[in-house]
């Protein structure tokens, strides 16, 4: 048998041997070694402090009592690690973009980096925390007392309170050396994971070790162990379906909130990646650690005595058939399980309780000068390690005034779900944008106020509550009774617990975040965690630069030490271009220097230092005003440049098309004019030949000379009356002609335009004009002279170019829905398809014989009935040529 | 997971590349798993809890354990695959 002092050799050669890892490898860190140290597989391993003293002795304790249920705490974390691609492969990339150092410092940092967050979440942790380091205390002692007791020593329980007080002692020493090394809290502490992986390994190898010793040693095999199984007690399948379903809820959400799970798996995490191999790794650890733990229940319950305590069977199994090189190694193995937890925790409580509570009052109470004059760094580095010790020993002070014994066994359970009432503002924060701090606030006091109301403060004993209290409720209110809220009884105390306050917390946390309007720091946080993996950029959060960067280079200097924080400045100013070290203060340096500082010192204390020196100017509503303004003005005024280019451009394309014009104009000008000279010249130059002879040759008959005269004067009277038609012409598209309106029947003017066509008919071809008298009479009120002009151009026209044996233009007068349709249509041949849209341009002529106009007249005709409101155009298919002319109703109606 | 997804820049897009295709089928899968693993660990719920129906304990162990390596062998399988190809930062719309 081996003797309680040769176990505590054994026991300081292996905490020396921890030692000496933890500096080994940061000696390898500092040298840049640091490759082999950030594998995946000490990654994982590290991951293993979730399975404590409590779950390397409690669980074949568990699996004796009440069958498979202790494997549910396995399953749990298996899932979630399962699930890596919904929740941790965010939560680590969240992590490691904003500097998280702690849960706290998440939701402090999520929720618009609210230190009341901050607080209240350390509190609730180290009230979570405390008895649970009380637990691997006592595992500890218990584990010494089995070594003790065996070994003759009669003074267990003495020896045994002093154990833990001195495993307490040398935990805290451990952990403020290795913890404490660096004070960025966001770096790696590559000694203490290291160590924990080694311890992970011996942990697992001594639970092997023992599970094989009895299967393979005790049982005789397999299928034996199965027989023996079968036959004990455990062999009935027997579980409770809610505590079955709910226990494994509750060990994921803890495995995700738990401080010190979430130091391993977020903040210590070296890279993405190794979640990847953790993501199946870790569930298959677990695996390991768990598949004999029946066994060794149902062997132990078949060998030991009746009053053997079941959850030492891992120790006393093999000490009890002599296999003392087996039990040594489970008790290392159960003590490592309690050490690197309480190392852990103490870590993760310790950043938590140092940044969020003692710098924060340590910054109030040293007002503004605080960041610039006092050597912040001691401070923080003090305030870690005092926290530390703090924590360790109250978790011991627990321990002593509990004094141990069974009371402590199920507080693992409580302490998971305190900390698990952080899980809905984690998850709410992270997915949900709407989340805001109030609804964090109320869900957190809700859910941490019903948790030890209903099974934290009934667990620590009757003192707290009465057995009157527990049964009639406070104050004889029924409905109160902490073991059965609102009346309902019979439930079992963890699942009563659970789900009151996780319902109500995730009630209270959704409706404040519903009813409540979120700051803009906290809109912008949500934004960057929510879409975490759009934008990896840090929040903007520093809007001016009057910060002294000198002064941020003391504090800086201060917090992180002066070689890091000269070379972070170096850099920096480098990035911006700026000679020397001191870069210019811009927004984004700031925020870079705020995040390396929230690495030291949370968040919400690296916000508010920088503020202290920025000039107190956060983020304020006023400044997103402003930025917000700057940019609808910007957007304003590209939209006016806009508009103004469009204008410009719509300019532009308006001269082009009146430069077009104007060419063509000027095109037409030119036809026109040697058009028109080309008319005024071919009566010019006969009236000129003939004057010439009339004056040259003498012996002209007076025949002759009448002839020719009467010549010049029917060229002149065409000259005349060519220029009477160009002036009409260009008067009227100048629009300066004067309309004379008035009142008339349209039968007076057809009869007038009728008279006026036919003169100068031959009497051979005389036109026949078919008119129907009864639909003309019509009163118009209109140019009555230009009207009749249009008319008599037609008849005259049709007069002169109807080639039919017998002549004949049909006049109709129909009265179409908006106008009154006037249809000259003769019996002649009609105007070729083809230069019927050329018949109203001018000195458009379709044959040159009896040509006997200049081509202007129906050019007029459609002026004038511009003029008067109406068209003029070509009627086709008629059987000969036909013109309409529509008139305005108005101009019919006006007189009616 | 539904799919088109937009993107920073441009209409959601319809149709992806074989290869981007079957990465986003392995990360779906990556997604079930876990909700497949629960449903397997909560059938011992169905199981009869008396009678010489019920299960003995052996059987019940081997159920667990052997959903818990089936379970870690896919994970191990997926993971392996999820990390061959660096994915490119994959771009979700806001709701995800």
């Amino acid at each position: 048998m081996i003797s309680f002092n040769g176990l505590v050799v054994i026991c300081l050669a292996y905490v020396a041997m921890l030692f000496a890892v933890a500096f080994t490898a940061d000696r390898f860190a500092r040298k840049g070694h640091s490759r082999w140290l950030r594998s995946p597989i000490v990654y994982t391993l590290s991951l293993s402090i979730y399975a404590t003293a409590w779950t390397f002795y409690g669980a074949v304790g568990s699996a004796a009592r009440s069958g498979l249920e202790y494997i549910t705490i396995y399953l749990g974390p298996s899932l979630v690690m399962f699930g890596w691609w919904w929740l941790l492969r965010k939560l680590v990339r969240i992590g490691r973009s904003q500097r998280i150092t702690s849960v706290a410092d998440l939701i402090s940092s999520r929720f618009g980096k609210s230190n009341l967050l901050a607080v209240l979440v350390t509190i609730l942790s180290v009230i979570a925390a405390t008895p649970y380091i009380a637990l691997q205390l006592q595992s500890v002692t218990v584990s010494f007392e089995v070594f003790a007791n065996g070994g003759g020593t009669d003074t267990g329980e003495v020896v045994g309170r002093n154990t833990a007080f001195w495993v307490a002692i040398g935990l805290a020493i451990f952990t403020v050396i290795f913890g404490t090394r660096n004070l960025d809290a966001n770096e790696r502490h590559h000694g203490v994971v290291m160590a924990i992986a080694v311890e992970a390994v011996v942990k697992l190898t001594a639970l092997l070790a023992v599970g094989i010793f009895v299967v393979w040693g005790l049982a005789g095999g397999v299928s034996q162990t199965l027989e023996v199984i079968e036959a004990s007690e455990l062999g009935q399948w027997q579980v409770h379906g809610g505590r079955w379903a709910g226990l494994i809820f509750i060990s994921g959400a803890a495995f995700l909130c738990l401080p010190r799970m979430f130091q391993v798996l977020v903040v210590e995490a070296a890279d993405e990646d190794h979640l990847r191999t953790a993501s199946w790794a870790f569930p298959a650890y677990l695996m390991a650690m768990s598949i004999f733990v029946v066994p060794i229940a149902a062997v132990g319950l078949a060998v030991l005595p009746s009053d053997a305590n079941p959850d030492l069977f891992v120790l006393t199994l093999p000490l009890s058939q002599g296999a003392e090189g087996v039990a040594v190694l489970s008790f290392l193995g159960g003590f490592s399980s309690a050490t690197s937890m309480v190392i852990v925790a103490a870590i993760a409580l310790s950043t938590m309780v140092s940044n969020h509570i003692v710098m924060p009052i340590w910054l109030r109470l040293a007002g503004g000068r605080a960041t610039i004059s006092g050597d912040v760094r001691n401070v923080v580095l003090t305030a870690r390690r005092v926290s530390i010790v703090s924590i360790v020993l109250l978790g011991y002070m627990y321990y002593a005034v509990s004094g141990g014994g069974s009371a402590l066994a199920a507080i693992g359970l409580i302490s998971f779900v305190g900390v698990v009432q952080v899980l809905p503002s984690m998850i709410g924060g992270i997915f949900w944008r709407g989340a805001t701090r109030t609804g964090a606030v109320a869900g957190l006091v809700i859910g941490s106020v019903i948790w030890l109301y209903t099974f934290f403060l009934p667990s620590i004993g009757i003192e707290v509550f009465s057995e009157r209290t527990l049964a009639e409720g406070p104050w004889g209110l029924g409905w109160l009774r902490p073991q059965a809220l609102f009346g309902i009884a019979g439930l079992d105390p963890f699942l009563h617990a659970l789900l009151w306050s996780l319902a109500l917390n995730a009630l209270a946390f959704f409706g404040g975040s519903v009813l409540s309007f979120p700051t803009p720091v906290e809109r912008l946080q949500g934004a960057q965690f929510v879409n975490i993996f759009q934008h990896s950029g840090g929040p903007r959060s520093w809007s001016s630069g009057v910060a002294q960067t000198e002064d941020l280079l003391i504090m800086a200097q201060r917090i992180l030490g002066p070689g890091e924080a000269i070379a972070l400045f170096r850099r920096e100013a480098e990035r911006q271009g700026v000679r020397g070290d001191l870069p210019e203060p811009r927004p984004d340096f700031l925020e870079t220097l705020e995040r390396e500082l929230a690495g030291s010192v949370g968040a919400a204390t690296a916000h508010a230092m920088v503020g202290q020196i920025v000039g107190g100017t956060s983020v304020s509503v006023q400044d997103l005003i402003a930025v917000a303004d700057e940019s609808a003005q910007l957007m304003e005024y590209s939209a006016r440049l806009e508009a103004q280019s469009a204008e410009l451009s719509s300019t532009a394309r308006q001269l082009r098309e009146a430069n077009d014009k104007l060419t063509r104009l000027s095109v037409q000008k030119d036809a026109f004019l040697s058009q028109i000279s080309h008319e005024l010249r071919t009566p010019m130059s006969s009236i000129r030949a003939f004057s010439e002879i009339l004056r040259d040759s003498g012996g002209l008959s007076a025949e002759e000379q009448s002839k020719f005269a009467s010549i010049i004067h029917d060229e002149t009277i065409r000259l005349t009356r060519l220029l009477d038609d160009i002036l009409d012409l260009s008067v009227m598209e100048n629009g300066r002609v004067s309309l004379n309106m008035r009142e008339g029947r349209l039968c007076d003017v057809l009869d007038r335009a009728v008279a006026a066509g036919s003169v100068g008919e031959s009497d051979e071809v005389s036109l026949e004009v078919r008119r129907d008298r009864s639909t003309e009479d019509i009163v118009l009120y209109t140019d009555l002279d230009r009207l009749s002009q249009v008319f008599i151009n037609i008849i005259s026209n049709a007069r002169k170019y109807c080639e039919a044996a017998k002549p004949r233009l049909t006049i109709r007068v129909r009265e179409q829905n908006r106008a009154l349709a006037i249809d000259f249509i003769d019996n002649g041949q009609g105007i070729p398809r083809d230069s019927r849209d050329v018949i109203f341009e001018k000195f458009a002529r379709i044959s040159d014989q009896r040509a006997g106009g200049a081509g202007l007249g129906l050019a007029i005709c459609r002026q004038v009935m511009e003029r008067l409101g109406g068209t003029i155009t070509y009627l086709p298919g008629q059987g000969g040529a036909g013109f309409r002319v529509l008139l305005p109703r108005k101009a019919a109606l006006a007189a009616e | 997971m539904s799919e088109p997804r937009e993107t920073h820049s441009g209409p959601p897009v319809y149709f992806l590349e074989r290869q981007t295709y079957r990465r986003r089928r392995l990360e779906d899968a990556a997604r079930l798993l876990p909700v497949i693993g629960a449903f397997a660990w909560l059938v011992p719920l169905l199981w009869p809890r008396q009678g010489p129906e019920a299960p003995g304990m052996g059987n019940a162990l081997i159920y667990i354990f052997g959903v818990w390596i089936v379970l870690a062998l896919i994970g191990a399988i997926l993971s392996q695959r999820l990390g061959r190809r660096e994915p490119p930062e994959p771009v979700r719309s806001a709701e995800e």
